[in-house]
C-alpha cells in the first residue's frame, strides 16, 4: 500500500519527463487538441522528408508545467500569449534563427505587433492562429427563454436576472481563470488587464453571482455539448464554438449554434509556435514553422479549423465565408473593442487560482 | 561450506529486497518531495529554488540548506481550502469504503459459499473488468451518468421519472465511480479470507443452537476480520487521493485533496506548496496505519 503512494509520488516528480524519442529526420510537434488540418502534417512529411510525432495537450497549464520541468523533448510547441511571455522569461524557448523561416514575410503585421507585447522583437515565437473569447449559444434555446435576448453583450452572462432565465437549459464557461476574470473586470468596467486584489475580489464577487446558474467549468466539453444541444450557451473560444456550430450542422439535428463577441469588448489572444532551448531537433523544428506558414498551408487549416491566421499572405486562400465572418475576422472596429491581457506574476496568480477556486467550488 | 554461505547470502538479498525496494521507490522519491516541499517557487526550470548544485561544493550546499524553510506548511493552514480538502477527501473516502464494503461483503460470501466448480469462474468475473483500462471505464460512466445518458433515457422510457436526473458531475457520481472502480479491491480480500474458512465451525454453532443470523455475526464476521481490513485498507487509501473519479465525474463544488494539488501543480505552477500538500497527505495516511498496526501487533502478543 505504502509503495503504490510512493509510485505516486515518484510520478507526480517525474511529470512532463516523457515525450518521443530523438531521432534524426524527425520533429516532435505539441500542438492543442483539435487545432490543425492533420492532412498538412503529410504533406510537411512529403515535401520535407521529415518525420512528424504530433501529441497534442488542451491547456496551457499542462504545457507550462510541462516546459518547466525541463526534458520534454517537444522540437515546437504552441503556448497562448500570456503564458508565452512567461515562458520567455523563465529561459524556455530559443531565439528563432529568421533566416530558416523566409515565409515569416508573409505574417500579418497587425499580429505580429501585438504578440510583441509578450515576446519583445517578435524574437522566440511565430504567430499561428490568435481568436477571441466570446459566447457561443444556441440560437432556438436562448430565444425559447428570451425572444429578445442580448446576444452581443455580456450581459447574457454576467447580468443575474437574464443569465437565470438560461440556467434551466445548461450554461458552461471555460475552466480558464486567467480569461473568464478578465471579462468580468471588463464587464464591471475595469481594466481587465489588473493584477491589483481588489479588482481580482471584485471580478470575484461578480462571478459568484452568476455561479448557480453554471452548470460546469470546462476547457473543451461545451464543444460537443453545444452541438448536442445539451447546453444552451457558453463562454468559449471563437473557432471552437463554430466548430461546434459545423458540427451541429453536419448533424442535421436543427441545432443552430452561433457565437458572438460581444460588445463590451472581448479578450483576444494568440497562439504561437515556439522552439523549447532544449530542442533535439532544431533544424527541423524551424522547417515545420516555416512550413506552417507557408500561405496555402496556413489557409488550409483555417478553413478546417475556423481560427484566423496569423499570415495574412493566407487570407487569399481562405474561404470567403471565413474571411468575411466577423466571428472569426472581427472588422476594424470590433478589433478596436478587443483586450490583451499579460501575464500574472506568482503572487496574483495564487490570488487569482484561490478566487477561481472559490468561484468553482464555494470555499 | 560455499554452498551454505551462498545460500546464506541469497537469503539475506532475499530479505533486503523488499528494503531496497521501499528505499527506492518509496524513501527516495519522499525524501525529493519533501525538499521540494521546503522550497520556494521560482520563474524557471525547474520552477523552484534552491536546487541542490554540486558544482558550489560544501559551502554552497550549506548555502542551499540555509534558504529552505516550513513556510508552505505554515501557508497550507493559514487557508481553510486546504485543511476543508482534507476533510472533505476523508469523508468521501470513508463514505465510500462503508458502501463498498456493504455491496462487497455479500458478493464475497456468496462467491465463498458457490458450488467449488463455480469459484474460478466468479472470481474471474471480479477480475475482468481489470483488463479494460481503469480510465475508460470512468468515462463509460459519463456515458451512463449524463443527462441524456443511458440511465436517464432507461428511466425515462418506463416512466418512472419524468424529467431526467442530474447525477454527473455531482459528488453522487463520485461517489458511484469509486463505489463501481474498487470493488474488486474489497471482494478479494474479502473472498480469501471468508473462503478459507472451516465450514465445521458454522455446522457446530448449528448444532448447539445459534441461528443462522448469530452465527454470522458471532463466528463469519469476526474471523473475515483481516480480509474487512486489508479490503478497507485497499480501498480508503487510494480512494482519499483519488483525482480521476472527481475530476471527470465530480462538479465544480467536489472538493478532493487530488485536485487541490493538481491545481497548485498546473494552475499556480506551484511545486513547493503541492509537494507540502502531497507530504500532508502522506502523513495523514500513514501515521493511523502505523498507530493500527502497532496496536494489532500488541493485541496478538497479548493474546499468544
Amino acid at each position: 500500500m505504502i509503495s503504490r503512494l510512493a509510485l505516486v509520488a515518484a510520478m507526480t516528480a517525474a511529470i512532463g519527463t516523457t515525450g518521443a524519442v530523438a531521432q534524426e529526420n524527425v520533429v516532435n510537434v505539441y500542438n492543442w487538441s483539435d487545432y490543425i488540418d492533420e492532412e498538412v502534417l503529410q504533406e510537411f512529411t512529403q515535401e520535407t522528408g521529415i518525420r512528424v510525432v504530433y501529441d497534442v495537450f488542451d491547456s496551457n497549464d499542462i504545457l507550462e508545467t510541462k516546459l518547466l520541468a525541463g526534458g520534454t523533448n517537444y522540437d515546437v510547441v504552441v503556448p497562448t500569449g500570456t503564458f508565452l511571455a512567461r515562458q520567455i522569461q523563465a529561459g524556455v524557448f530559443q531565439e528563432l534563427d529568421k533566416s530558416k523561416l523566409p515565409n515569416l514575410e508573409h505574417q500579418w503585421d497587425r499580429i505580429s505587433e501585438r504578440i510583441a507585447r509578450f515576446d519583445p522583437e517578435n524574437e522566440h515565437a511565430v504567430n499561428y492562429m490568435w481568436g477571441t473569447t466570446g459566447i457561443g449559444y444556441n440560437v432556438d434555446k436562448i430565444n425559447e427563454r428570451m425572444a429578445d435576448a442580448p446576444v452581443d453583450s455580456w450581459d447574457m452572462i454576467f447580468d443575474e436576472e437574464i443569465v437565470s432565465k438560461f440556467a434551466d437549459c445548461g450554461i458552461h464557461l471555460l475552466d480558464a481563470a486567467d480569461e473568464l476574470v478578465p471579462a468580468a473586470l471588463n464587464y464591471l468596467g475595469r481594466d481587465p488587464d489588473s493584477k491589483s486584489d481588489e479588482d481580482i475580489e471584485a471580478a470575484k464577487e461578480l462571478l459568484l453571482k452568476i455561479r448557480p446558474y453554471v452548470q460546469k467549468f470546462h476547457s473543451s466539453e461545451y464543444i460537443n455539448a453545444l452541438a448536442n444541444g445539451d447546453i444552451c450557451m457558453a463562454v468559449g473560444w471563437s473557432g471552437d464554438v463554430l466548430q461546434a456550430r459545423d458540427r451541429a450542422e453536419e448533424a442535421g439535428s436543427g441545432v443552430t449554434v452561433e457565437y458572438s463577441i460581444p460588445k463590451e469588448g472581448a479578450l483576444m489572444w494568440f497562439d504561437s509556435f515556439a522552439i523549447p532551448k532544449d530542442a533535439p531537433h532544431p533544424e527541423a523544428a524551424h522547417a515545420f514553422i516555416n512550413f506552417m506558414m507557408k500561405p496555402e498551408v496556413a489557409a488550409k487549416n483555417t478553413n478546417y479549423i475556423f481560427y484566423a491566421s496569423g499570415s495574412e499572405g493566407a487570407q487569399e486562400f481562405i474561404d470567403e465565408e471565413i474571411l468575411n465572418d466577423p466571428a472569426i475576422y472581427p472588422d476594424d472596429e470590433a478589433l478596436e473593442r478587443l483586450y490583451t491581457v499579460s501575464p500574472y506574476d506568482p503572487r496574483s496568480q495564487r490570488v487569482l487560482t484561490r478566487a477561481w477556486t472559490q468561484v468553482k467550488s464555494g470555499t | 561450506m560455499n554452498g551454505f554461505s551462498t545460500s546464506r547470502a541469497g537469503r539475506l538479498i532475499v530479505r533486503l529486497l523488499p528494503y531496497a525496494w521501499l528505499l527506492v521507490f518509496f524513501l527516495l522519491p519522499f525524501l525529493i518531495v519533501f525538499k521540494i516541499s521546503l522550497s520556494q517557487v521560482t520563474l524557471a526550470i525547474p520552477p523552484y529554488m534552491p536546487t541542490f548544485d554540486l558544482v558550489g561544493g560544501i559551502s554552497g550546499l550549506m548555502d542551499s540548506v540555509r534558504q529552505l524553510s516550513f513556510e508552505n506548511y505554515a501557508f497550507l493552514f493559514s487557508d481553510r481550502l486546504y485543511v476543508l480538502s482534507y476533510l472533505s477527501s476523508l469523508q468521501i473516502a470513508g463514505i465510500s469504503t462503508l458502501l463498498v464494503l456493504m455491496i462487497g461483503y455479500p458478493i464475497a460470501y456468496g462467491m465463498a459459499r458457490s458450488p467449488r466448480a463455480w469459484r474460478p469462474t466468479l472470481l474471474m468475473l471480479v477480475i475482468l473488468p481489470f483488463w479494460t483500462s481503469f480510465l475508460i471505464r470512468v468515462y463509460a460512466w459519463i456515458g451512463i451518468l449524463s443527462r441524456e445518458g443511458l440511465l436517464n433515457n432507461f428511466l425515462m422510457s418506463t416512466g418512472i421519472i419524468d424529467a431526467p436526473l442530474t447525477i454527473l458531475s455531482t459528488n453522487i457520481a463520485v461517489y458511484i465511480g469509486i463505489v463501481y472502480s474498487y470493488l474488486p479491491f474489497m471482494v478479494l480480500p474479502l473472498y480469501a479470507s471468508l473462503e478459507r474458512m472451516d465450514e465445521s465451525l458454522l455446522e457446530a454453532a448449528n448444532d448447539l443452537g445459534c441461528p443462522p443470523p448469530k452465527t454470522f455475526w458471532v463466528i463469519t464476521v469476526p474471523l473475515s476480520l483481516p480480509g474487512i481490513v486489508a479490503g478497507c485498507f485497499l480501498v480508503f487509501i487510494p480512494a482519499v487521493g483519488e483525482f480521476v473519479i472527481p475530476d471527470l465525474l465530480g462538479g465544480s463544488q467536489t472538493l478532493m485533496i487530488g485536485r487541490t494539488l493538481w491545481a497548485e501543480f498546473f494552475n499556480n505552477r506551484d511545486w513547493p506548496l503541492s509537494s507540502a500538500v502531497a507530504v500532508i497527505l502522506l502523513l495523514i495516511l500513514v501515521i493511523p496505519i502505523m498507530i493500527f498496526q502497532n496496536m494489532q501487533q500488541r493485541q496478538q502478543e497479548k493474546n499468544s
